[in-house]
């Protein structure tokens, strides 16, 4: 594509996106939100290179947690919900690793997560909430005392204090904002200028490129920037802001990523049985993550019969009829 | 995610409840239950599992006018097809409008607007509060559960919320193992004292009956018992004292009632099991 050259120095592979931004210790936002739009092709390559000790800071997340999580890349954990729907109500590899003390958890809401991003990306230090007052939520801390204070973790979970602007008679909870090293995305389309449309719902993505260091974004096509400019209206983030591109067709397989194709619930079942199972989970890693050699063989492992029945239709965004159960 | 551990999954509540015509399972009885609490023209956020089934529900049944949303920002969606989590794109399939967890919480704290939330969990106590985070220690956990999701903030925001949970002593209890979602929390005004404007559990629809809170104290109380289930069975099924003064006989749902919910809002049985 002719105007191609609005990515010179973004547009790489997976493997280099993962190699120059992703470390050891990095605090990690993934985008997403539980079985749709998760930067999986990203993910498997984290886990491929044996990240260790990653600080995830999500609101709802699902299949992504799940694998690194069972991958054992994640060394701390800020989450809100750690579940795929009716496919695992709490997502397997998660609750195993947190119930066995295999890394640190610190509990919030969507809302909260999604505000702690929206004070990074604004540039205020906390922000206030009405969520959570007299909850647990609140009140218990998980992160122990000796981790808080540096590395990017609050010196405190929360604080409550009184509004300043109605004599005390309203209590609020203020909450740290979040910075992250590295924001994790799989869009639609970016265009080559580097800007971002996201179709569908957008979650808190938005708000996590905002607040991170540096934002990888995978997509399904490439697009000429002229396209994108004729709706500005509908783009999602700016060129200025994107540092890696990473043209990934099926990027978000198992889940889904709408107008493009929905969540393959065959591999989810799948997933689910080999997670459940200390014994057959890394078989599944073997097989699906480790063992894969490219991209192409990961696709044609999941099968072109199945990302056909997979496909969505262009006008609902998710594949009507599909078998999903 | 407004959802819980278990319940979406959950089978235990799937036998025949009333031997009268036409047969029933309590899980269809607890979505028709739900869905009559629900006004023509009001808001409601849906969570995932049976909680989603019944604002489906209500929707075509008892309130056509009512408007559905999810946290994850698909406001007004068609659903043409049930979603299985908050986040499946059948949440945003010709919707009135789609955008992201900043837009959703601002419509679910919206002071013009009269938002009813869906929720669930994996215990609950008197007072409604509700945990959906760990048992046994937090620091230490038995077991770990999915977390808050946007239950905590749909219980601490909304004008209101509805709970869907299994009965049972390990559900019912009389001390949370950890406080996710605030109910009246320890009853009386102590929510408001607590800083809330708002909002507060207004009924509990279990595999057996509608639980409903006592206007002063803000203890639960058996309001209806479904058809076919004693109020013994209840009592025995509760983890701390019910009160069971007053209690009624839910009407069972009717053929056209069962007909939509199985035909149209579930025909593939994904929640209905």
């Amino acid at each position: 594509m002719a105007e191609r050259n609005g990515l010179e120095g973004k547009l790489m592979t997976v493997e280099q996106a993962v190699a120059r931004f992703v470390r050891d210790g990095s605090q990690i936002a993934v985008g997403g939100f539980t079985i749709n739009r998760n930067p999986m092709a990203l993910v498997y390559e984290i886990a491929r290179r044996r990240v260790r000790d990653l600080h995830l800071v999500v609101h709802s997340n699902g299949q992504a947690l799940d694998v690194l999580v069972g991958a054992g890349c994640v060394g701390r954990l800020e989450i809100a919900y750690g579940g795929n729907g009716r496919f695992a109500p709490t997502c397997f590899r998660f609750r195993k690793a947190v119930e066995r003390g295999e890394f640190l958890v610190e509990d919030y809401t969507n809302n909260q997560m999604t505000l702690r991003f929206l004070a990074g990306a604004l540039g205020v230090p906390f922000i206030p909430s009405k969520s959570g007052l007299g909850t647990d939520v609140l009140a218990r801390e998980g992160f122990p005392p000796d981790v808080r204070g540096r590395d990017g973790v609050a010196p405190h979970k929360a604080h409550l204090m009184a509004d300043p602007f109605d004599h005390g008679e309203d209590q609020v909870a203020l909450l740290p904002a979040l910075t992250p090293d590295v924001a994790l995305l799989h869009a639609q389309q970016v265009s080559t200028d580097g800007t971002v449309r996201i179709r569908g719902l957008t979650f808190a993505d938005l708000e996590q490129c905002k607040a991170a260091t540096t934002v990888v974004v995978t997509c399904e096509e490439i697009v000429p920037a002229s396209f994108l400019k004729l709706e500005p209206d509908r783009n999602s983030l700016p060129p200025f802001l994107v540092d890696a591109v990473v043209p990934v067709t099926y990027g978000a397989h198992p889940t889904a990523c709408p107008y493009f194709y929905d969540y393959d619930p065959a591999h989810l079942n799948l997933y689910k049985a080999a997670a459940k199972d200390d014994d057959q989970w890394p078989v599944y890693l073997e097989e699906w993550v480790y063992g894969v050699e490219s991209w192409d063989a990961y696709l044609d492992k999941v099968g072109g019969a199945q990302l056909a029945r997979i496909r969505a239709n262009t006008v609902a965004g998710y594949a009507p009829g599909l078998d999903r159960r | 995610m407004a959802d819980t551990p278990e319940r979406a999954t959950d089978a235990s509540g799937t036998t025949d409840a009333a031997p009268s015509p036409p047969a029933y399972t309590a899980r269809e009885m607890m979505a028709i239950a739900a869905g009559r609490f629900i006004a023509d023209g009001d808001v409601l956020f849906a969570g995932t599992g049976v909680a989603m089934l019944a604002a489906t529900v209500a929707k075509r049944i008892h309130a056509p006018h009512a408007h559905i949303f999810f946290e994850t920002g698909g406001i007004g969606p068609q659903l043409d097809e049930l979603p299985m989590a908050v986040a499946d794109p059948r949440v945003m399939a010709y919707a009135d409008l789609n955008a992201g967890l900043v837009e959703a919480f601002s419509y679910v704290a919206n002071r013009r607007l009269h938002t009813i939330a869906f929720l669930g969990a994996a215990q609950i106590d008197r007072y409604g509060n509700m945990n959906s985070t760990v048992i046994g220690d937090y620091d230490h956990p038995t077991v770990r559960f999915s977390g808050s999701g946007g239950a905590c903030d749909a219980g601490s925001l909304a004008s209101g919320f509805i709970v869907f949970m299994q009965h049972g002593t390990r559900k019912f209890v009389e001390k949370l193992d950890y406080l996710t979602t605030p109910g009246w929390l320890e009853g009386g005004e102590s929510r408001r004292h607590a800083g809330y404007r708002r909002g507060g559990p207004l009924a509990v629809v279990t595999n057996l009956c509608v639980l409903r809170f006592r206007k002063d104290t803000k203890a639960m109380y058996l309001a209806e018992r479904f058809p076919g289930v004693t109020v013994e069975e209840i009592v025995a099924n509760t983890g701390f004292v019910l009160d069971v003064e007053g209690a009624g006989v839910a009407k069972p749902p009717t053929a056209e009632e069962l007909r939509i919910l199985r035909d149209d809002v579930d025909p593939q049985r994904l929640i209905l099991g």
